[in-house]
């Protein structure tokens, strides 16, 4: 061992040497790339980069070279030790790259396993659909009106033009309530809303009405009695037949995309003069484009305006009506109206939350 | 109404231009007029030979389980002048020797491609078929074979060709007709219609010249002229019983779908199809005395013509001799004046009925009649002499029959009132600027007279004088509807009216829909069963006799006889339909419905008389709304079988009571209220797991399992559950609370407190939210613990507590004053101990 006063020559302090000192770098690269895992490198690390390793105690001999060679020598081992280091790191990074790997590797699930853990939910195509219709008018600034299922007779014919003997009430296949003179109706259309939208509301008005309407009908494939309407009315000054058309076109645009158009053919309703058979032109009809049969329409009787206390010398109006059933049969091509009625989930399921 | 073809245009001028005018042509001129076209079928085909034969013998064969006959027709004549012959086996039996009868011969093809060929049948050699209407397409008649009338007047041979005499290239227009539309029950009607559409003029079959009459016909007392505004008769005497209807008749009945009785009654329905005029034929022989128009006196009977002894209502209008009511009113004549065989002295009659009271006869008597369904639109009140006249002279022509020189015509019905409108109203209503002159021609065109002028201010109106037939045209709008309709729908344009700005969906609607999307979003599917209820359903629940449930609007004509009540609650409906679901092999089924339910009102007023001549009173209209049941909009669902299925993740978990109330929860959260629970006993609900559930202090609803009992008789899962809310009890919201988010760290704090079982839950949650002040922010049960350590009938509920302060760093020692406020509370009102 050489002094602190002794000649000086490094190269003679043998764990100074450069030669020792690259040979320690070697070794602990090798030792390092030998390290298969973490735990082997972490075993391999005091080795090399420990208190006992070469270079640490190779560090302890510079204190005993003269200051002048400190330097020099400190630099050399700080080189070393900072390779060291680095090829430790790097090593490190490397195998916890490698287990990260694995882990993910190891992590892996089978993604296609089913996920229905919990029972799924849905609207009803009925209820979707008339929110969507009210939606649409909703747009053009009209307002959903809403009235009761057991109505007034009132309501449900006298207002609406219905004479007390007219056959067109009895055409009506209405539901009584009991006792026979109670005045009381199932509704049998949506329409006494009208008068109702007409007797509560400020003019103009515009509105439209869905809701359930009932007829003595047996359920079969294409008739239940228990069935959903919409109505729309419309009354102001000025309204014309055109405008009822004009209307009904932008309504099937926006139920049927937009070829789709309307065509009147002349009828008969009380409630309305004009009256008027709605079509429409519905491009993905079954076997084709073509005419479908869609709903009832006219300018608002003067009669009910008059029972509702609208002056006919200033106002007139329009009114449509359509079944929602009917709508929804052929808009999504449903064979059989039973389906809608009955309430089996596999029916309703596939609609799912839709808006 | 079914009419054929070769009729309609046999009352129409047609020119040369019209020669492409076939079925489907005229369908589309009544569609565009505004008649509705049900069907368009055309007749046969026939092809091949189809010949009239005479039954020459007939030879019965008795050795079949059926009586069949062997018949020997002579179809013409041979080359030679000798009667050709051929035979035929038939199995029908409505034929005697001598009768002309359709034989399709081998080779003919009938409608539904049935060839006809010679074949072996019952032991011998059949060639050709003998045919039925019903096989030659002419209607639904297949109760025997179709017998010829044969007799002077009629120039039908054996041998003719059938397709010809048949008129079997003729097509049927089947027609639904509206109810206002009361004069096109008839060919009449129906071919003005098609004149208007094509712009051809009219042959008027009712242009008949009715002779002044030598007195009258038969005395006749009209005691009701508002029931019976026109009574006519006319009387044909030595009508020979035996005469047939000719065929050309025979064949428009049989198409227009009406069976051939008897010349005379034959006659009636010919003319009421031809010109929309009904009438019944007596038998005047059997009247005894003058007769009567009257309504039915009490106690009255009369049998109709099916057969039916019918006691009579007092709105009843009868036609009555010395013996009492003879007919029905223009609904259906009585028996014991009915037209026989043996009949030679028929009186017809036609008159004009009020249209409510054969209206309501027919709903009362259930006799909807062919007459009665013209009855009760409109006839045209100036026919009756026509109609009569048409009919006498048939029976006179082809009866044989001498027309008695009198008539009688008693009552001045009223013809409809002018009408006047601004000439340019048709243009106002329609949106449209149609030429000068329309508003004139359209309505002279339909048979109005019509005077144009100029009102008092100069502006030119035209007054229409509607006629006879049409007593529906009595205001503007129905004036215009007939300029609209013949100038054609299509020439509308189509122009969008600027509505004034909407303001949206109401709070009531925006709820509504939130709540049904949550619903939605959670698992449940929504359904829409009926209302109606059977009264069973409440003894399955295990309702209380005076349940206010059972009280129920009821109907009159239910579909199901059972099922006559409306329902109270929704859970009836969705119980049935879980049902129908687990019965097609459902296992997991929760259900939602949002809908009106029915409640009488505890009193239940009258329905007051309201008319339609001008707005009802403010009173009238609260009247009216009292008078109507109440109809809250409910929610309600129902849940069976899993929440969670079983799966590779791991077991099933079953939904329970707190599934129920979770779902009200999930209603709540989508209102924007909050819902507390409070201990109930509610049938159908389990007693002891049953919520009802409040909004503030006021009850909205229960959830909970579903009493064991009423699943066992509705044969439904065990552990089935239901949650019911009456969503108009809710408060609607319409601004949400904004909470003051704190950016200050919580303090978290854990108490758990020994207290009696008996002690809702729910109230010591609510002590510790009062009793830990401000500052306590949330507070959450985390554990529920019984067992000896906590001591007999006492329960621990630990809580977790999070403190914390809107403006600072709360600390430590401040939360712990908070809790220990809080469990000082719960001591105080629960004797809530904390546990060691």
């Amino acid at each position: 061992m050489s002094g602190a006063n002794d000649p000086y020559d490094p190269k003679e302090v043998a764990a100074l040497s450069p030669q020792t000192l690259r040979a320690a770098v070697g070794d602990a690269r090798a030792a390092f790339a030998a390290a298969g895992d973490l735990d082997a490198l972490a075993a391999a690390k005091p080795g090399h980069l420990g208190d006992k390793s070469p270079l640490l105690v190779a560090r302890r001999e510079i204190g005993a070279l003269p200051p002048k060679a400190r330097s020099e020598a400190g630099k050399r081992v700080n080189e070393a030790q900072v390779e060291i280091k680095a090829a430790f790191d790097e090593r490190l990074t490397a195998l916890q790259d490698e287990r990260d790997e694995r882990v993910l590797r190891e992590e892996r699930v089978d993604v296609t396993l089913p996920w229905d853990r919990a029972p799924r939910g849905a609207r009803h195509p009925l209820t979707t659909l008339s929110e969507r219709i009210g939606d649409v008018f909703v747009g053009m600034g009209y307002e959903i009106a809403e009235g009761p299922e057991v109505e007034a007779e009132w309501f449900n014919f006298d207002a609406l033009n219905f004479g007390k003997d007219h056959p067109a009430r009895t055409m009506q296949d209405t539901f009584y309530v009991a006792p026979e003179d109670s005045g009381l109706v199932l509704r049998t259309h949506t329409s006494p809303v009208q008068a109702r939208a007409l007797l509560s509301r400020d003019l103009p008005v515009y509105v439209v009405c869905p809701g359930r309407t009932f007829r003595t009908d047996e359920l079969d494939a294409t008739h239940t009695p228990v069935f959903s309407q919409v109505e729309g009315l419309a009354v102001d000054k000025g309204l014309t037949m055109a405008h009822l058309k004009g209307t009904l076109e932008a309504f099937a645009k926006a139920m049927f995309g937009d070829k789709a158009t309307v065509r009147l053919r002349p009828s008969y309703f009380p409630f309305t003069e004009p009256s008027a058979e709605l079509d429409v032109w519905f491009p993905e009809k079954k076997g084709g484009p073509g005419w479908v049969e869609w709903g009832g329409c006219g300018m608002v009787n003067p009669n009910v305006l008059r029972a509702c206390g609208v002056d006919t010398d200033v106002y007139s109006g329009f009114a449509f009506g359509m079944g929602i059933e009917r709508t929804l049969q052929f808009r999504n091509g449903i064979p059989d109206m039973r389906d809608m009625v009955e309430g089996d989930v596999r029916f309703t399921l596939p609609f799912g939350t839709e808006a | 109404m079914r009419v054929p073809v070769s009729w309609l245009t046999q009352q129409l001028e047609l020119t040369e231009e019209h020669r492409d005018l076939d079925a489907e042509r005229i369908a589309e001129a009544f569609v565009r007029v505004g008649l509705e076209v049900e069907q368009v079928s055309t007749l046969g085909p026939v092809t091949g030979p189809l010949v009239v034969g005479r039954v020459v013998s007939i030879e019965e064969l008795t050795e079949f389980k059926k009586p069949i006959r062997f018949c020997v027709v002579e179809i013409g004549e041979t080359e030679d002048g000798e009667p050709d012959t051929t035979e035929v086996v038939c199995g029908a039996r409505n034929f005697v020797e001598g009768d002309l009868v359709v034989v399709a011969l081998p080779g003919a093809v009938l409608p539904g491609d049935f060839a006809i060929a010679e074949r072996k049948t019952y032991g011998r050699v059949s060639k050709g078929m003998i045919c039925s209407a019903a096989e030659l397409g002419l209607g639904d008649d297949h109760s025997g074979i179709m017998v010829l009338p044969s007799g002077e007047n009629e120039q039908i041979a054996p041998g003719d060709d059938g397709i010809d005499l048949l008129g079997l290239d003729d097509a049927i227009i089947e027609l639904a007709l509206t109810p206002d539309r009361g004069y096109c029950f008839s060919l009449r009607g129906l071919a003005r219609e098609l004149a208007c559409a094509l712009q051809v003029r009219l042959i008027d079959p009712a242009a008949i010249e009715v002779p002044a009459a030598e007195g009258a016909s038969v005395e006749v007392a009209v005691a009701d002229e508002t029931a019976c505004p026109r009574f006519v008769t006319r009387r044909v005497t030595g009508v020979d019983p035996t005469a047939p209807t000719p065929w050309w008749i025979r064949r428009r009945l049989l198409l227009a779908g009406i069976r051939s009785i008897s010349l005379a009654v034959d006659v009636t329905n010919y003319v009421m199809l031809e010109l929309g005029q009904p009438m019944h034929a007596f038998d005047a022989a059997k009247l005894r005395g003058g007769l009567a128009v009257r309504r039915a006196e009490a106690g009255e009977k009369l049998t109709t013509l099916d057969g039916v002894t019918r006691a009579l209502d007092s709105d009843d209008i009868v036609i009555a001799d010395e013996t009492g009511p003879v007919s029905l009113a223009g609904v259906m004549g009585g028996a014991s004046t009915e037209v026989v065989p043996e009949s030679s002295d028929i009186l017809l009659e036609a008159a004009i009925w009020d249209p409510p009271s054969i209206a309501r006869a027919v709903r009362r008597h259930k006799l909807p009649s062919e007459a009665a369904k013209r009855f009760e639109r409109v006839v045209d009140p100036a026919l009756p002499p026509a109609a009569l006249e048409r009919a006498a002279r048939l029976l006179r022509d082809y009866g044989d029959g001498t027309i008695h020189p009198g008539r009688t015509d008693v009552g001045h019905p009223a013809l409809p009132a002018p009408v006047v409108i601004a000439m340019d109203l048709p243009d106002r209503v329609a949106g449209v600027r149609y030429d000068r002159g329309v508003t004139a021609f359209r309505l002279q065109q339909i048979g109005c007279q019509v005077e144009v002028g100029a009102a008092d201010d100069g502006t030119p109106i035209v007054t229409a004088y509607p006629p006879s037939w049409r007593a529906d045209l009595n205001q503007p709008a129905d004036l215009v509807e007939e300029v609209l309709r013949l100038q054609g729908y299509d020439t509308i344009p189509s122009v969008l009216p600027a509505a004034p700005a909407g303001r949206g969906l109401t709070a009531a609607q925006r709820r509504r829909r939130a709540v049904s999307r949550s619903l939605a979003e959670h698992g449940f599917v929504e359904v829409q069963p009926f209302p109606f209820v059977a009264p069973a359903t409440w003894d399955a629940f295990g309702l209380a006799a005076d349940d206010a449930r059972r009280r129920t609007v009821k109907l009159v004509n239910p579909l199901e006889s059972d099922r006559d009540e409306l329902a109270t609650t929704l859970l009836p409906g969705l119980l049935d339909t879980v049902s129908r679901n687990l019965s097609r092999g459902a296992r997991e089924v929760s259900l939602f419905h949002i809908g009106q339910v029915v409640l009488p009102r505890a009193q239940q007023a009258p329905m007051p008389e309201l008319g339609v001549d001008r707005r009802p009173t403010e009173a009238e209209l609260a009247s009216l709304a009292a008078a109507l049941p109440n109809q809250p909009v409910r929610v309600a669902v129902v849940l069976t079988g899993p929440r969670e299925r079983a799966g590779w993740w791991g077991k099933a978990e079953q939904s329970g009571w707190a599934d129920a109330v979770h779902a009200a929860r999930l209603v709540a959260t989508a209102a924007g209220v909050e819902l507390t629970a409070t201990q109930a006993e509610l049938a159908p609900w389990h007693p002891g797991r049953c919520a009802q559930l409040r909004v503030g202090d006021f009850p909205v609803g229960h959830a909970g399992e579903l009493h064991p009992k009423v699943l066992e008789a509705l044969g439904l899962p065990k552990r089935t559950c239901a949650m019911e809310l009456d969503l108009d009890l809710f408060p609607l919201v319409d601004r949400r609370p904004v909470p003051v988010v704190s950016p200050y760290p919580p303090v978290l704090l854990d108490v758990a407190l020994v207290v009696d079982e008996s002690v809702p839950e729910a109230e010591i949650s609510r002590t510790l939210r009062a009793g830990g002040g401000e500052l306590l922010e949330d507070l959450s049960l985390f554990d529920v613990f019984t067992g000896s350590q906590v001591g007999e009938g006492k329960r621990s509920l630990a809580y977790s507590l999070r403190f914390r302060a809107p403006d600072r760093t709360l600390k430590v020692e401040e939360a712990t004053a908070a809790r220990d406020a809080a469990v000082a509370a719960a001591a105080q009102r629960h004797g809530a101990a904390l546990r060691a």
